[in-house]
């Protein structure tokens, strides 16, 4: 009977288990088919295109009014904190870099998962359930051709592209309140801003834009290419593609971060 | 049958999903220029068989031959080869909303560089009107359309690349009985047109009764009769009978359960 319940108990952890395995083997075989893909002809350019202004040029308006906010947010705050020990001057360099080392990428990163990724796990989730990829097929052309590698491309290039605006809009947000709520002199916050500031802290923050870039479009790829059964199984796809992406984003941040920094 | 080679020869086809058998050892023989229609209830596995021909979904055994050729196991190359032999027209149109229906239409030929946008147009526009479409119907989104519309649009994308084998997946589901003959006659017409061989499946008998040369059905995952589309009603196969004449008395027990 003792053996009975152990079973009981055992089963759903293996079976977990498995789905786990299942699913980490499932990804794995997807991501190296769309990457090999992305290198191999026939290329799509039209559809890079139309991809490369959907998440470039739409997510603008998004990511630049998130950059502004945080900006400005970490100056009032970094105030607020440093005025305790008199070292307002800092203020500059704090907001300089974590802007460019850590909230340009990572805000825009989350913010493009919930517009593009959500948008692209949708899009091919339809057009699974409603068998468009299974017409792909039959019309001599290869969906993951078609619709994943192009997203893939678009992501990891457009990405950096977005977040060097974003940590552009996000700087001057702090000059912002630096210079007219909290009153320091406008040629001195940039002058401290542009000497504290070395290419590494861009470049590492880009590189990650394009990471992020990757991951956002593969999982919004994947969920929508793996959905089933009609509207329900789109809108479970839509949020595991945003949920997915944003932690493996923000895990995948502090790997980056650990890789790029470490002494 | 002849001794000349089918254009398609089933053999002994299984599919199962997990536990659930759908195919269970499917033989079936399409002529040359023949026109077969596989009938069935809902959740037979007629669309399974269609998808595992035109390798949408794997094979569990048996083995597809098409103009001779084994089909089962063949590399990317060969299995983009022998596509371009099918034509396939969807249940629910699959037309891509994205593009314009002309692009739809051209979908193949594009994908394919065969010919340039402003030829495909051209070929579209040809293709559109064998259906009976308008050449202004090429610029509307697939959206646009209604039902009806939508089924002729993919059926001209289906012969666009003129292929030598077409499938019909439930060519008239949800179209009204007016609208449905019209599909079954462009059916008729277009095969005739172009010498193709066609595998449709349906459970629309109207249908049916018009398109085939000869009839298949389907049950239990086996094919348990076949014969010419004349000798449909008197079968002498009790299933075949309860099926055509719609009771729900008789050897066929509807599963309430998948």
């Amino acid at each position: 009977m003792s053996n009975l319940n152990a079973m009981n108990v055992l089963q759903p952890i293996g079976r977990i288990f498995l789905a786990f395995l299942a699913t980490v083997g499932r990804l794995t075989m997807f991501t190296g088919s769309a990457l090999s893909h992305c290198v191999r002809p026939p290329f799509y350019p039209r559809i890079i295109g139309r991809q490369m202004v959907e998440i470039g040029f739409f997510s603008l308006p998004v990511v630049g009014l998130t950059a502004i906010f945080a900006g400005m947010v970490l100056a009032l705050q970094s105030y607020t904190g440093f005025a305790r020990f008199s070292a307002e001057g800092a203020i500059a360099n704090v907001v300089v870099l974590s802007i460019t080392r850590e909230l340009g990428p990572v805000l825009a990163g989350l913010m493009v998962a919930g517009r593009v990724g959500a948008a692209m796990a949708a899009e091919i989730g339809t057009m699974r359930v409603t068998e468009q990829i299974d017409a792909l097929n039959t019309l001599s052309t290869n969906p993951m051709k078609y619709l994943v590698a192009p997203r893939l491309i678009a992501g990891l290039t457009m990405m950096p592209i977005l977040v060097f605006i974003a940590d552009i809009i996000g700087v001057f947000g702090g000059y912002v309140v630096g210079v007219y709520k909290l009153g320091f002199n406008a040629a001195n916050y940039l002058q401290r801003t542009y000497d504290f500031l070395e290419a590494e802290d861009v470049i590492s923050g880009l590189v990650k834009a394009s990471i992020f870039g990757f991951i956002i479009t593969l999982m919004g790829c994947y969920h929508g290419y793996h959905s089933k059964g009609g509207a329900q199984g789109v809108g479970t796809a839509t949020t595991y593609a945003v949920v997915s992406a944003s932690i493996l984003i923000l895990s995948s941040d502090y790997i980056l971060t650990e890789l790029f920094f470490a002494k | 049958m002849s001794d000349a080679q089918p254009k398609i020869r089933l053999r002994n086809l299984h599919k199962s999903f997990g536990d659930k058998v759908v195919l269970n050892g499917v033989d079936l023989d399409v002529g040359v220029g023949e026109s077969v229609v596989v009938i069935g209830g809902s959740g037979t596995g007629k669309s399974v068989m269609i998808k595992c021909i035109l390798a949408l979904l794997p094979v569990g055994e048996g083995s597809i031959q098409v103009d001779g050729e084994e089909v089962v196991g063949i590399g990317t190359k060969d299995r983009e080869r022998i596509n371009r032999k099918f034509g396939m027209l969807f249940q629910g149109a699959a037309l891509f909303d994205s593009l314009p229906v002309w692009e739809n239409v051209a979908f193949g030929l594009l994908a394919e560089k065969r010919v340039s946008r402003a030829e495909a147009r051209d070929v579209a526009i040809g293709k559109l009107a064998q259906v009976g479409l308008t050449p202004e119907v090429g610029d509307l989104s697939p959206a646009e359309l209604s039902g009806g519309m939508q089924k002729r649009v993919a059926l001209a994308r289906a012969i666009a690349a003129d292929p030598e084998i077409i499938f019909f997946d439930e060519p008239t589901t949800g179209l009204d009985p007016i609208m449905a003959d019209v599909i079954n006659d462009l059916i008729v017409k277009i095969t005739r047109e172009m010498g193709a061989t066609a595998l449709s499946i349906t459970h629309d008998l109207a249908s049916a009764r018009k398109i085939a040369h000869r009839i298949a059905m389907l049950y239990e995952g086996k094919i348990i009769w076949v014969g010419p589309t004349a000798d449909i009603d008197d079968s002498g196969n009790p299933y075949v009978d309860q099926f055509i004449n719609g009771r729900a008395v008789g050897p066929i027990k509807m599963a309430i359960r998948a």
